[in-house]
C-alpha cells in the first residue's frame, strides 16, 4: 500500500448535498465519479491522475457502502478492458490513466469497446500530459478520440465545470452508446479550487446484479459481419445522437456580446488563459465579462457543426484556439463553414504557434495579431501589456543563462537504485561501453549525470524488449534496465518471455524497490507488504524462472556495490547462453523513511534503544576531486568550500537529510575510491552495555591521544 | 528600468483591468513548496477571497526544480473571477524562491519585473548535479544572481532562510511565509498569517518560532553587514618561533601570510624539521623569483609556491589519514556536526581499501625496491592486502591499528612513497624555476599545475597522468609569448571534465599550431 495516507482526502468524498469541496481538481473529478453513480473504476497510476487511483485505494469504506468495485489495474489495457462492463449491462464505470502513454497501450481494448458500443455510461478519464513539466513525448489524445469515435470532452479548469461535465457525460455516453473521454491536462488535475457537492449515488443496478444475470448479444462483438454495422450504426445513429445531447444540453457555451465581426472558438481547457489575455488587451474583466464572443468547446469531439455555424455566421474573422498539434478542431471549423458557405475567415495556427503550450503570454501575443489584423479598433488605445523583455535583454540577466545550471529531477536521497548505477559505472569503466536499453521509472534518471547511462527509452515495460534487435554473438552484450512496475505492466512477456523465446543473450537487470515508485509508490504484485484486499509477494525471480529464464540472480540488498558489480560483470562475460537476468531489490527509501521514520522517532521517545546511522565525510581527508559524486549524485552528498587559502577546490560534504543507506561507503570501497568517507552510529537512548562499552573504550582512546600529545611536544 | 515615454491619458478600452494577486513559488522537490502554497490558499480564502493554485509536481518531485503558482482575487457581482494556471512573464506580484539559483531561475523566465515584483528569496545554496561532479571548483556564482535581483526586483527580501530554519528547527516554507507576511505584498494582515499556521501546527510550535523569527528578519529594514568582506585576514596558525622569524627574514611581505599556513600545515602533516625543509625550498623559488624580476609581479611566484609546495610536501598518504582520524578534534566535530547529546553513544566506521601499493608505499624505500623485483610477490601480498576493510573507529582493536599506523610517522622520510613524492616535486620544482626564467607568468603557471594531483589511489594515478599531459604540452609551447594562457586554459580544461575529453580538445588544438 503507498505509504502516504489519504485518509484525509477520503474525508472529501463522503460530502454530502450543498457541502462544499475545496482541493485538488483530480479529487473533484473522483468525488463526481461517486455522485455520478459508478459500479466500477480502474486504471493505473501516472501523473497526473495518481491521486485518483490513491484516494480510492484507500477508500475502501466508502466504496463498500456504495457497493462501487475498485480496481488498480495491471495496466492500462487491462484498464480499458475493464469498461467492457458497460457494453451489456446498464452500468456506469470509469477508469483513468496519464496519456497519451496510457491511451496507447489501452487503445486496443477502445477501440474494440468503442466499436460495439456501450450500453451504460463508460468514461475515461485522460490525464493530458502535455507542455510544461511534462514528463512524456508531446502528443494529442484528440486523435485516439477521432479514431475510434469516442467523445472528448475538454472542459473549463473550473471545479464546477469539470464536475458537472462527468454527471452529464456518463448522460451521454448512454444517449448515444458511445464511450466519453475526459481529458483533463496537468494543471487542471493539480489545481485548488472548490465547488458545491452532492450526495453520492448508489448504482440501482450492481455489478452483483449483472453477474447474476448475464447477458449476450452477437450484434454487440467485434467480428464481421457485425464490425461492418457498428461503423455504420456509429455514424448513422450514435453521432447524432450524441450531437443532439450535447445541443440539448448546451454543453459548450457561448459568452460575450451577440453582435460582433470576430470571435473566438476555442477548447474548454483554454478558457482561463484566454481570459486572461483578453484583459491584458483590456477585452475582458477579470470575471469574465468578455467584450469579444467566445465560443467554449466543453466537448472538442465531434465538432457541433451547427453551433460553429451560428456563431460563425455574422462575423468576418475567427480563430480557433486550439492547444498541440495537428490542428483538428481548426480543419473541423473550416469544413463545417465552407460547406455551409459561410465566409468568416478562420485563424488559428497560422497566427498562434503550432506547437507548446498555450500560455496567457502565448495567447496575448496570438490573440493581438488576431485582433489587429480583424478588427484593430477593439483594441483601443492598447494599454500596456505585461512584458518582459526588456528585463530579459539587461545584461545583468542575460548573464545569469551562463550561471543557473539545470536541476532536472533525479534519485532521491537514499534511492537503492543509485548503487546500481555506481555498479554499472564500476563495470563500464572495467570492460568498457556498453548498449543499454533504458525503460520508464525514476531509473529512466541514470540517463543525465552523473551516471548518463542509458541510450533509449521505448515505453513502460519496454525496455528489455528495445533491446531484441541486439540478438547477436559479439565482443559484447547488450544491457536492458527495467523497474518492477515496468515488469509486472508487461514487461514480463514483452521483454523476458520474449528474451527466453528467442534466445537473446544480453543482461536483462529488473530493479526491484517494491512499488511503483515514479507514480508514487502504490502496491504491485511484487510489493513486501501485506495488503489485506490485494495479493502482494508475489516473487519476481519465480515469475521469470517460471517463465522459462535459466541464469537468474537475486539480490537482496542493492546496496552492495561491490557484489552488485561482479554479478553485472558475470552476466556479462559468462559463457551460459541465453537471457541473463539479475533482479536487484531493496525498498523504496522515499516510501520506506515514510513508513519507517514515524515508528523510530516514536520509539526513541518512549525510551527504547535505536541507532540512527548517518555518514558523513573527514573534511581534512577529502581532496576535493569529487569522484565520490560522480557515482552518486546523492542529494546530500554536496561539496562545501573550505576557509582555507590553501585548498583551491570544494570538499565533500554530507548534510543532515541523509538517512545512512549506506552506498558512500559501498562506493569508496568497491571503487578504491578515498578513505573520507566514514558511517556515524548514534546510539539512542544507550543501554549499560553501550555506555560501559564507550566509556573503557574511550578513556583508552584518550589515554594513547595524551601520549602521542606527549610525544609530539618532545619532539 | 521605468518606461518613461509619454501616454496620453485614456482608459483602457475595457473596464476592470484589475488582476489578482499573483504569487509564484520556485523550489526543489521536498522543500515543501506544496505545503506553503496551501497555506496561501487558505490564507486567502479565510478573508473571503478566491484563491487557485496549480503545480506540476510529476517527476520534478524528485529533488528537481518546480515551480507553484497562485493567484487570488475577491468574488465581485456574485461572480467568482477567472484565475489563470499559469504565471505571465512581467505579471507577478510575488515570486519567491527557496534556494538562490532558483531565484535566479525566476528572474531568467521574466517572472521577476521592476515595476511589480517582489522577490522574497534564500540566498542558501544547494548544489546541482553539475556543479558536483567536476573534479574541481565548477560552483556557480552566487554574486550574478544577487547582482540580477538589485536590476529586476522591485522589492527584495532576501536572507539565509536555510540556516535559519537550521537554528528554528522547521521546514523552509515556514520562513518563506514570514517573509511573506513581513513584505507586506499581500493585502492580508500578519496576524492572520500567523492565525493560519497557529490552526495548522497543532501544539508543535516549530514552524512557528520560524515564522516569527523570519518575520522578524525580513522587517529589518537594513541587513546587518555582511561578514564576509573580501579583504578578510586570513588565519594566523600558532608557529614555532624559529620557522616565524624565517619567514619574516627570508620571504617577502606579500607572501608571508601564505608561507605561514604552508609551515603549519607541513608541521602538521610531519614535524618542524619538515618545516625548516618547506622554508628551504621556498627559499629556492623566491632566489629565483627575485632574479626574475618578480618584485614587478609582487613575487606571485613566491606566494604560489607557498601554497602548492605545502600540498606537495603533505601529500596524503596512509599514515596522514591514520593520525587524521585519531585525532581528538576529529571526534569533537563528529559530534558537532551531527549533534550527539551527552547521552548517546557515537561509533563510526571507517570505509577502507588498502591495496599492495599503500602497504609497499609506506616500507622503507630499499625493501620496497627489492619487492619492486618481485611482482609475483607484490601479487601475493596484493591479495592477501587488497579488499575492503571496515574498521571501528572507536574500538579498542580499530583505534589501536590506526593509532599504530599514525605512528609510522616518524619514519616515514625512509619511506618508499616519501621518496618518490620527493623526486616528483623536486621535478615539478626544477621546471617552474626553468619557465620562470623563460616567461615569469609561466613560471607560475606550471607551479599552479601541481592543483590537478589529489585523490587517492585510481583518481590519484588519473590527477597525476592529466599533470604530466598538461606538463608535456607546455613544454611544446613553452617559447610563445601566450603560454601562459594557454598553460591556464589546458590546466581548467583538465579541472573541469573528469573524463579528459576536454584536455584532449585543448591538447588536439595546441599539437595543431606548436
Amino acid at each position: 500500500m503507498a505509504e502516504r495516507s489519504f485518509a484525509r482526502e477520503v474525508e472529501d468524498l463522503r460530502l454530502g448535498d450543498g457541502d462544499v469541496f475545496r482541493g485538488e481538481g483530480i479529487l473533484a473529478i473522483t468525488k463526481a465519479l461517486l455522485q455520478a453513480g459508478v459500479s466500477y473504476v480502474g486504471g493505473y497510476p501516472g501523473s497526473p491522475i495518481s491521486h485518483l487511483i490513491d484516494v480510492l485505494g484507500d477508500a475502501r469504506d466508502v466504496l463498500d457502502e456504495l457497493g462501487v468495485v475498485f480496481q488498480s489495474s495491471a495496466n492500462e489495457a487491462a484498464a480499458a478492458a475493464m469498461l467492457s462492463a458497460s457494453v451489456m449491462y446498464p452500468l456506469r464505470g470509469a477508469v483513468a490513466w496519464k496519456s497519451t502513454v496510457g491511451t496507447n497501450v489501452a487503445s486496443d481494448a477502445l477501440a474494440n469497446l468503442a466499436s460495439g458500443g456501450v450500453t451504460g455510461g463508460a468514461m475515461i478519464i485522460v490525464g493530458e500530459d502535455y507542455g510544461e513539466g511534462s514528463s512524456i513525448m508531446q502528443e494529442r489524445t484528440h486523435a485516439f478520440a477521432m479514431k475510434s469515435q469516442i467523445w472528448l470532452l475538454d472542459p473549463r479548469p473550473d471545479h464546477e465545470c469539470i464536475v458537472d461535465m462527468i454527471e452529464k457525460g456518463f448522460e451521454l455516453s448512454e444517449a448515444s452508446n458511445t464511450p466519453v473521454m475526459l481529458e483533463v491536462r496537468v494543471r487542471a488535475c493539480h489545481m485548488h479550487g472548490s465547488f458545491r457537492t452532492k450526495d453520492n449515488v448508489r448504482p440501482s443496478f450492481t455489478i452483483k446484479d449483472a453477474l447474476e444475470n448475464p447477458v449476450r448479444d452477437l450484434g454487440r462483438i467485434v467480428l464481421p459481419p457485425a464490425a461492418y454495422e457498428h461503423e455504420r450504426e456509429k455514424i448513422a445513429r450514435r453521432f447524432p445522437a450524441a450531437i443532439e445531447f450535447v445541443k440539448r444540453h448546451r454543453l459548450n457555451e457561448t459568452m460575450g456580446p451577440g453582435n460582433a465581426k470576430v470571435g473566438i472558438v476555442l477548447q474548454g481547457g483554454m478558457y482561463n488563459n484566454v481570459i486572461r489575455a483578453l484583459q491584458y488587451l483590456g477585452l475582458s474583466d477579470a470575471y469574465g465579462r468578455t467584450q469579444v464572443p467566445l465560443y467554449v468547446m466543453n466537448v472538442t469531439y465531434p465538432v457541433i457543426e451547427d453551433e460553429v455555424a451560428d456563431f460563425c455566421r455574422d462575423k468576418d474573422h475567427v480563430i480557433v484556439v486550439e492547444e498541440g498539434q495537428p490542428e483538428y478542431i481548426e480543419q473541423a471549423v473550416n469544413t463545417a463553414l465552407r460547406r455551409r458557405g459561410i465566409s468568416a475567415r478562420v485563424r488559428g495556427k497560422d497566427i498562434l504557434p503550432m506547437a507548446g503550450d498555450y500560455t496567457s503570454q502565448v495567447l496575448l501575443n496570438g490573440l493581438r495579431l488576431f485582433l489587429e489584423e480583424s478588427d484593430p479598433r477593439l483594441l483601443g488605445n492598447r494599454p500596456p501589456a505585461p512584458d518582459p523583455a526588456p528585463v530579459l535583454a539587461l545584461a545583468e540577466v542575460k548573464r545569469l543563462k551562463e550561471v543557473v545550471p539545470e536541476r532536472p529531477p533525479g534519485l532521491c536521497t537514499g534511492c537503492p537504485e543509485r548503487p546500481v548505477f555506481a555498479a554499472m559505472k564500476l563495470v563500464e569503466q572495467e570492460l568498457g561501453l556498453h548498449h543499454v536499453s533504458a525503460d520508464i521509472g525514476c531509473h529512466l534518471f541514470s540517463i543525465l549525470p552523473p551516471f548518463n547511462i542509458g541510450a533509449t527509452t521505448m515505453g513502460f515495460g519496454l525496455g528489455p524488449a528495445s533491446a531484441s534487435a541486439f540478438n547477436v554473438k559479439a565482443g559484447k552484450r547488450s544491457i536492458a534496465v527495467m523497474g518492477d512496475g515496468g515488469f509486472w505492466h508487461n514487461g514480463l512477456t514483452s521483454g523476458i518471455g520474449n528474451a527466453v523465446f528467442n534466445r537473446h543473450d544480453g543482461v536483462f537487470l529488473v530493479i526491484d524497490n517494491f512499488y511503483t515508485s515514479a507514480t508514487g509508490g502504490q502496491d504491485i504484485l511484487s510489493s513486501r507488504a501485506k495488503n489485506p484486499r490485494r495479493t502482494t509477494n508475489n516473487s519476481i525471480v519465480r515469475a521469470v524462472k517460471g517463465i522459462g529464464a535459466k541464469w537468474v540472480r537475486q539480490l537482496d540488498r542493492t546496496y552492495d556495490v561491490g557484489r552488485l558489480r561482479d554479478t553485472l560483470k558475470e552476466a556479462l562475460t559468462t559463457k551460459e547462453e541465453g537471457p541473463k537476468i539479475i533482479v536487484a531489490s531493496s525498498e523504496c527509501m522515499l516510501n520506506k523513511q515514510r513508513r519507517v521514520r514515524p515508528q523510530i522517532d516514536a520509539a526513541v521517545r518512549s525510551g527504547a534503544r535505536i541507532v540512527k546511522e548517518r555518514f558523513g565525510v573527514d573534511e581534512d581527508v577529502c581532496t576535493g576531486d569529487h569522484a565520490c559524486m560522480r557515482l552518486s549524485g546523492c542529494p546530500s552528498l554536496s561539496v562545501k568550500k573550505l576557509d582555507d587559502p590553501l585548498r583551491d577546490d570544494p570538499v565533500a560534504a554530507i548534510d543532515s537529510t541523509c538517512v545512512g543507506c549506506g552506498n558512500c561507503g559501498e562506493v569508496a570501497d568497491a571503487a578504491v575510491l578515498c578513505p573520507s568517507f566514514f558511517r556515524a552510529d548514534v546510539v539512542h537512548n544507550p543501554n549499560a552495555r553501550d555506555r560501559w562499552r564507550q566509556r573503557v573504550t574511550m578513556r583508552f582512546v584518550r589515554w594513547l591521544q595524551a601520549r602521542r600529545e606527549r610525544a609530539g611536544a618532545a619532539a | 528600468m521605468r518606461d518613461e515615454s509619454v501616454r496620453l491619458p485614456l482608459g483602457p478600452a475595457g473596464p476592470a483591468t484589475e488582476r489578482p494577486v499573483s504569487i509564484a513559488i520556485l523550489a526543489m522537490g521536498g522543500q515543501g513548496g506544496g505545503v506553503l502554497t496551501d497555506w496561501i490558499v487558505r490564507l486567502a480564502e479565510g478573508q473571503g477571497w478566491v484563491a487557485q493554485s496549480t503545480s506540476v509536481p510529476g517527476v520534478a518531485q524528485r529533488t528537481g526544480a518546480t515551480l507553484y503558482y497562485i493567484e487570488c482575487m475577491p468574488p465581485r457581482d456574485g461572480l467568482r473571477p477567472i484565475l489563470s494556471l499559469v504565471p505571465t512573464p512581467g505579471d507577478v506580484d510575488v515570486v519567491m524562491a527557496a534556494e538562490f539559483m532558483e531565484a535566479g531561475r525566476s528572474i531568467l523566465r521574466g517572472l521577476v519585473t521592476p515595476d511589480k515584483t517582489t522577490l522574497i528569496a534564500s540566498d542558501h545554496r544547494a548544489f546541482a548535479v553539475v556543479e558536483k561532479i567536476a573534479p574541481g571548483e565548477a560552483i556557480a556564482d552566487s554574486g550574478a544572481v544577487a547582482q540580477a535581483i538589485g536590476v529586476v526586483a522591485r522589492r527584495e527580501i532576501v536572507f539565509d532562510m536555510n540556516a535559519l530554519s537550521a537554528e528554528h528547527g522547521g521546514m523552509i516554507s515556514a520562513a518563506l511565509f514570514g517573509a511573506l507576511a513581513a513584505s507586506g505584498a499581500l493585502p492580508f494582515e500578519a496576524p492572520a498569517f500567523r492565525a493560519l499556521l497557529e490552526g495548522e501546527s497543532k501544539g508543535r510550535n516549530s514552524g512557528l518560532a520560524l515564522f516569527d523569527a523570519a518575520r522578524e528578519r525580513a522587517s529589518r529594514s537594513a541587513p546587518p553587514p555582511s561578514q564576509s568582506s573580501g579583504e578578510a585576514a586570513p588565519p594566523r596558525p600558532p608557529l614555532a618561533a624559529r620557522l616565524g622569524d624565517r619567514i619574516d627574514n627570508e620571504l617577502p611581505a606579500a607572501s608571508r601570510d601564505m608561507a605561514r599556513l604552508g609551515v603549519a600545515k607541513v608541521v602538521d602533516f610531519q614535524d618542524a624539521a619538515y618545516g625548516d625543509d618547506y622554508l628551504d625550498l621556498l627559499a629556492r623559488l623566491h632566489a629565483a623569483d627575485k632574479a626574475a624580476g618578480g618584485g614587478a609581479h609582487d613575487f606571485l611566484f613566491t606566494t604560489t609556491g607557498a601554497k602548492y609546495l605545502a600540498s606537495a610536501m603533505a601529500y596524503d598518504d596512509v599514515i596522514r589519514v591514520a593520525d587524521l582520524k585519531t585525532r581528538p578534534s576529529r571526534r569533537t566535530r563528529i559530534e558537532r556536526e551531527i549533534g550527539v547529546r551527552s547521552d548517546q553513544v557515537l561509533q563510526t566506521t571507517e570505509y577502507f581499501h588498502p591495496r599492495a601499493e599503500e602497504l609497499i608505499g609506506m616500507a622503507p624505500k630499499a625493501w620496497a625496491d627489492w619487492l619492486d623485483r618481485r611482482p609475483r610477490l607484490v601479487e601475493w601480498i596484493d591479495a592477501r592486502v587488497n579488499r575492503g576493510r571496515r574498521v571501528k573507529t572507536y574500538s579498542v582493536f580499530g583505534f589501536a591499528t590506526l593509532y599504530m599506523i599514525a605512528g609510522l610517522k616518524a619514519r616515514r622520510r625512509a619511506s618508499r612513497r616519501h621518496a618518490v613524492e620527493v623526486a616528483h616535486r623536486d621535478a615539478w620544482i626544477a621546471r617552474a624555476i626553468e619557465c620562470l626564467a623563460l616567461n615569469y607568468d609561466l613560471g607560475v603557471e606550471v607551479l599552479n599545475c601541481r592543483r590537478l594531483i589529489k585523490g587517492y589511489s585510481d583518481t590519484h594515478a588519473r590527477g597525476l597522468s592529466k599533470y604530466d599531459r598538461v606538463m608535456a604540452a607546455i613544454r611544446r609551447l613553452e617559447s610563445r609569448s601566450d603560454a601562459a594562457d594557454w598553460a591556464r586554459r589546458l590546466r581548467e580544461a583538465a579541472i573541469r571534465d573528469s573524463s579528459g575529453a576536454m584536455l584532449d580538445g585543448a591538447i588536439k588544438t595546441i599539437e595543431s599550431f606548436a
